[in-house]
Parts: structure tokens; C-alpha cells; sequence
């Protein structure tokens, strides 16, 4: 098992190497030059010729392209992703403070999407067809159908201002942290609590559930026998599930005024603030990666034919 | 005695309806073996289901189950949930299915028999390895920490019979036991089988659809036909003068399939 995890780690490595080229690749193609935009950024009155190649050469653009990458990535190893082009400051100094916040957002929202999910999925399963199944697919089916953005409103109006309960924005308590991971969570546990009752529902006519109540074994004891069965393609989705919010809290960060990566990096994007963005993407695309690798190593401690094969 | 009797046994599908078993009845003598035997869809293993009261959710029964005196059909679930394993116990056909896939087989033998009994994980392991010797599984204590898919079928139906061995319960159900086996694994499956009820003098229900292993193990035997008992009676009578066309038809082209099988029980006689 400490064999595979390394293995598994290290197999990481050439993806995202290749992951951090295409992201240089990408942003080089944009069609605005790098130089006009940090010159229109410091407001300099007239953009002439001359003043476009000297911040080319400060800004290392005549380098060959593969001697930026190299130059950029190795920075980027250090936690240097460069100045931002319109305020000047270290990209770190914005960006890491903006992903703490969405870190924390979305661990919480992943911490009640799982938990909720498989609490859901395995009471539904084993209530297959009766009134609680019923009600609570029901239920899912509407909440999920809810655009965020609205759903987040009218939570806003009601909670906020009518019953002056909750924080209407911003992340100065704990409080703050109930409305926006309740509207990012409703819609992902809808879908994935149906995954969870499915699989389980599979499960409950394998032969070995059978064999299990033959024997006399208590119900509790089934119950998780077959939850570590079926949550071996849950786990994909719910740590796939972890980059993905990361990357979509927009919405839901401009609702609730979160300082946090999504507003970052739609600003970032409309002033065409090339290094933030090139960080930004940098950072999903490893999460994304991460998150992948973390998710085998679960399903291989769950599954033991996974661990053999390799 | 009887060990078990069963009274109007009736088993339907709850939404379509759709009667699966009509009204069965039959007895299982201490000490005694009883096959059922019948086509695939007759019932047969409806029948074992409903015995232990093991339907799957929406399929209904009624009737009397009495197993030494008690109605089984009016213990409540907790109740029936003792007695299961420990009473009446189970084999079934897919020993690669009838072990989770993600654990080690030995974590079935010790949560059942921590259920049962209580016993503390050295006790358990003296047990089955004692058990698992006595079905000619050999290294136990490595068998115990593999995976389902690491083991034969035929080794998987012999830990089955090594844990029933431990638990001795008053009837073993086995539900296709020799099906899923090729001839030679089937051989020493029903040895084991036969040993397991010499030594622990419990009562079997053996369904099966090979007639050349019914001949070998069963006293008396059950044929049944689209959910209904066509017909009952001594092995010996069943065989050779059945009154109903179908056990005829049955008993004259399972001979000819169940060939192999005799031929290497006889050897082994020989022997």
C-alpha cells in the first residue's frame, strides 16, 4: 500500500509538468501583448513604439519562449508567480490570501456535501420505494433544479434581513460560512446522494448480503460492509468534486462578497492581468491532479483488487 | 421428529402479484437429509429464502414455519436474526460471491461467530483452523487473510462448510452448493458436505438440480415444478418408480448429464 501511494505520487509529476506548459501555452496565445496591457495599467498617456519594446525587454518577453517557461516555471516551484501587471504587487501576496478563503469555503462545503450525501444515499437505500425514499429524491430533484444565484437570494432575504439571523456577506464569524455552504452544497448533494443510493441499491443483491444476514450478523454490521463496497465510485466524484467547487465559486463569492479566488480572478480576467490568471489556472489545474491522485489511493485502500493490479 | 415442518408455505410478489411459491408443504426429519430439486424458476431457492425469512424487500410469504415446536413466521426479528447461522445455516452457491469482495474471508468467520458466541479472536482462530483442517483447507491462518479473489470456489464453499462446522446449527441449507463447481471440486464438496453432517448430526436441505449428487447425499427428496411440490417421497422411490411424468423426464435426462459425477464416486468407493 506505501508502495503504491509513492508510485502514485510520483506518476503525478510528468502530468503536471505538461499541465504547467499548455497553461503558459494558453495564455502566450491571447492576442493583447503583455507590454500594452501593463502600459495601459500604469496609465502612461502616450503608447509609442519605443515604450512598448523596452517593456518587453523588462519584462523578459524577447527571451526565446521555451527560456520563459523554464524561467517561469522555476520561479513558480518558489511560490514566485511574478507582479501582477495593474497594481504591481507580488502575485502571491493577492492570490494566496484569496485561495485560503476559497480553501476554507470549499472544504467546508465538501466536508457537508460527503457527509450528507452518504447519510442520505444509505437511509434512501435502505428504505428503497417507501415514503422517506421518495420524499427526499423528490426534494433533491427540486433543490438541484435551483439556480444557485437565486436559491442564494432568497436565502439572503429570508434568513438575513427577515429573520436577522445570519450575515448577509463577507466571512467575519463562523456564521458567515452557513448561507454559502448551504447554496454550494444543496446542488452537488442532490446529485451525489443519488450515486450513494444507487450503488448501495446494487450491492444489496450481491450474495454476499445474503450470506452475511444468513449468518446472523446484525444489520449495522451489513450495512457497512456494503458502503465500503459502494462508495468506491463515490470517492471519485466527491474528490473530483473538491477542485471543481474551487474553480466555480464565481457565482457564489460574488453573491455573498467572499474574498476569495473566483472574485480575484474575474477581475484578474477583465483587466487582462496575464500572471494572476496564469497562477490561477496553475493552481485548479494541480488541485485537479492532486485531488485525482488522492482519490485512487482511497479507492486502493478500499479495493483490494485495485492495489494488486499495479 | 421432526426438525422442521412447513404449512402452506405461500410466497408472492408483493406489487405484480405474481405468485411464486403456491402452497408448499413438507417436513425435515432430524438427522435427515431432503433435497428439492426442480428446474431453474421452480422455487427452490425461493423456498430456502423463506425458510430463513430472507425475501427480497417486496416479495411477501405467509404460512407456518416450525422449526423444533417454534413458528419461525412469529419471532420477531431480532429473535429470527438469532437463530439464523446459529439454528439454520446456510451454504450457498457462489462461494466468490457469497464473501465481500473488499475484505478478508476470515472477517466474515470471526464477526459471525463473535455474534453468536462472544469468543475472543484467539478462541475463533483455534476454531476455524481446527474447522478448515477438518475440510482439507490447508495453511488456515494464511487462507483467513485473502481476499475472496485470491481463492478457488471450491475452497470458498469448503470454508463455508468449516464455518458451519464450528457453529453446528441444527439445519444447513445449501443452496446449490455444487453448481458453480467443476466435477472434481464438486466431488470433494459433497464429502465435505456428508462429513459435516456426520459430525455434526444436523439436518440438511440440499436443492440442487443434479440429480447424480441428490442421489448421493439426499433421504428423502422434493421435486417442484413452477412454484408446486409435483412430487415427494424416499430417494430410492423417487428414483426408480416416480408417478409423475415430469420427475420421470427429469430422472432420465439428468442420469445421462450426472454421469461423470457417479463414475468418479464410484472410484473413489473403489478405492
Amino acid at each position: 500500500m506505501g508502495l503504491y501511494m509513492v508510485k502514485k505520487l510520483i506518476l503525478s509529476i510528468p502530468l503536471l509538468f505538461v499541465i504547467s506548459f499548455l497553461t503558459f501555452i494558453l495564455i502566450n496565445l491571447s492576442p493583447m501583448d503583455p507590454a500594452e496591457v501593463v502600459l495601459r495599467a500604469q496609465e502612461v498617456p502616450q503608447i509609442t513604439e519605443e515604450l512598448i519594446a523596452q517593456t518587453r525587454e523588462a519584462l523578459g518577453l524577447n527571451k526565446p519562449f521555451l527560456n520563459q517557461y523554464t524561467d517561469w516555471l522555476l520561479a513558480c516551484l518558489q511560490l514566485d508567480f511574478g507582479d501582477s501587471y495593474v497594481t504591481g504587487e507580488s502575485v502571491w501576496s493577492l492570490i494566496g490570501p484569496a485561495f485560503l478563503n476559497t480553501l476554507k469555503l470549499t472544504l467546508v462545503s465538501s466536508a457537508a456535501i460527503i457527509v450528507l450525501s452518504i447519510v442520505l444515499g444509505v437511509n434512501c437505500a435502505l428504505r428503497e420505494g417507501t415514503l422517506v425514499d421518495q420524499s427526499i429524491r423528490g426534494m433533491s430533484f427540486l433543490l438541484t433544479a435551483l439556480p444557485s444565484y437565486w436559491l442564494a437570494s432568497i436565502m439572503i432575504w429570508y434568513f438575513s434581513v427577515k429573520l436577522d439571523l445570519l450575515p448577509t456577506s463577507g466571512m467575519e464569524s463562523y456564521a458567515s460560512y452557513i448561507l454559502p455552504v448551504t447554496v454550494i452544497s444543496v446542488g452537488y448533494i442532490g446529485i451525489y446522494f443519488r450515486n450513494v443510493r444507487s450503488s448501495m441499491l446494487n450491492q444489496l443483491n450481491e450474495d454476499y448480503v445474503l450470506y452475511g444476514r444468513a449468518s446472523g450478523l446484525s444489520e449495522k454490521k451489513i450495512t457497512l460492509h456494503i458502503l465500503r463496497n459502494s462508495l468506491q465510485v463515490a470517492v471519485s466524484i466527491f474528490c473530483m468534486s473538491i477542485p471543481i467547487i474551487l474553480g466555480s465559486t464565481v457565482v457564489i463569492e460574488n453573491v455573498f462578497a467572499w474574498p476569495g479566488l473566483g472574485r480575484l480572478s474575474v477581475k484578474s480576467i477583465l483587466s487582462r492581468d496575464f500572471p494572476i490568471i496564469q497562477a490561477y489556472v496553475l493552481i485548479l489545474a494541480v488541485a485537479f491532479v492532486l485531488f485525482n491522485t488522492v482519490s485512487d489511493i482511497i479507492n486502493a485502500a478500499l479495493n483490494p483488487k485495485l492495489r494488486k493490479e499495479f | 421428529m421432526n426438525m422442521l415442518e412447513v404449512r402452506h408455505l405461500k410466497v408472492w410478489d408483493q406489487k405484480s402479484h405474481n405468485v411464486i411459491i403456491h402452497n408448499s408443504s413438507f417436513q425435515l426429519k432430524a438427522g435427515q437429509c431432503l433435497a428439492i430439486v426442480g428446474e431453474s424458476g421452480s422455487g427452490k431457492s425461493v423456498t430456502c429464502r423463506s425458510l430463513m425469512r430472507l425475501n427480497k424487500p417486496g416479495i411477501q410469504q405467509s404460512g407456518e414455519i416450525v422449526f423444533k415446536g417454534e413458528y419461525l413466521n412469529q419471532l420477531s426479528d431480532k429473535e429470527m436474526r438469532k437463530r439464523r447461522g446459529r439454528n439454520i445455516g446456510m451454504i450457498l452457491q457462489n462461494g466468490m460471491r457469497a464473501f465481500d469482495p473488499s475484505s478478508v474471508v476470515g472477517v466474515h468467520c470471526k464477526e459471525t461467530l463473535r455474534e453468536h458466541f462472544g469468543w475472543s479472536k484467539s478462541e475463533i482462530e483455534e476454531k476455524m483452523t481446527k474447522a478448515m483442517e477438518r475440510v482439507l483447507l490447508k495453511h488456515p491462518m494464511e487462507l483467513l487473510n485473502k481476499y475472496p479473489y485470491q481463492l478457488s470456489g471450491g475452497m470458498l464453499q469448503r470454508l463455508m462448510i468449516a464455518l458451519a462446522l464450528v457453529l453446528s446449527p441444527d439445519i444447513i441449507i445449501a443452496d446449490e452448493p455444487t453448481t458453480a463447481l467443476d466435477t472434481i471440486s464438486q466431488f470433494e464438496v459433497v464429502e465435505q458436505l456428508m462429513g459435516l453432517r456426520e459430525s455434526t448430526g444436523c439436518s440438511m436441505l440440499f436443492v440442487s438440480h443434479d440429480l447424480g449428487v441428490v442421489q448421493k447425499i439426499a433421504d428423502e427428496v422434493l421435486v417442484m415444478r413452477h412454484g408446486e411440490i409435483v412430487e415427494s417421497g424416499t430417494t430410492q422411490a423417487v428414483f426408480s418408480e416416480a408417478q409423475h411424468p415430469y420427475t420421470r423426464y427429469l430422472v432420465s435426462t439428468r442420469r445421462e448429464l450426472g454421469a461423470n459425477f457417479n463414475m468418479m464416486m464410484q472410484e473413489d468407493n473403489m478405492c
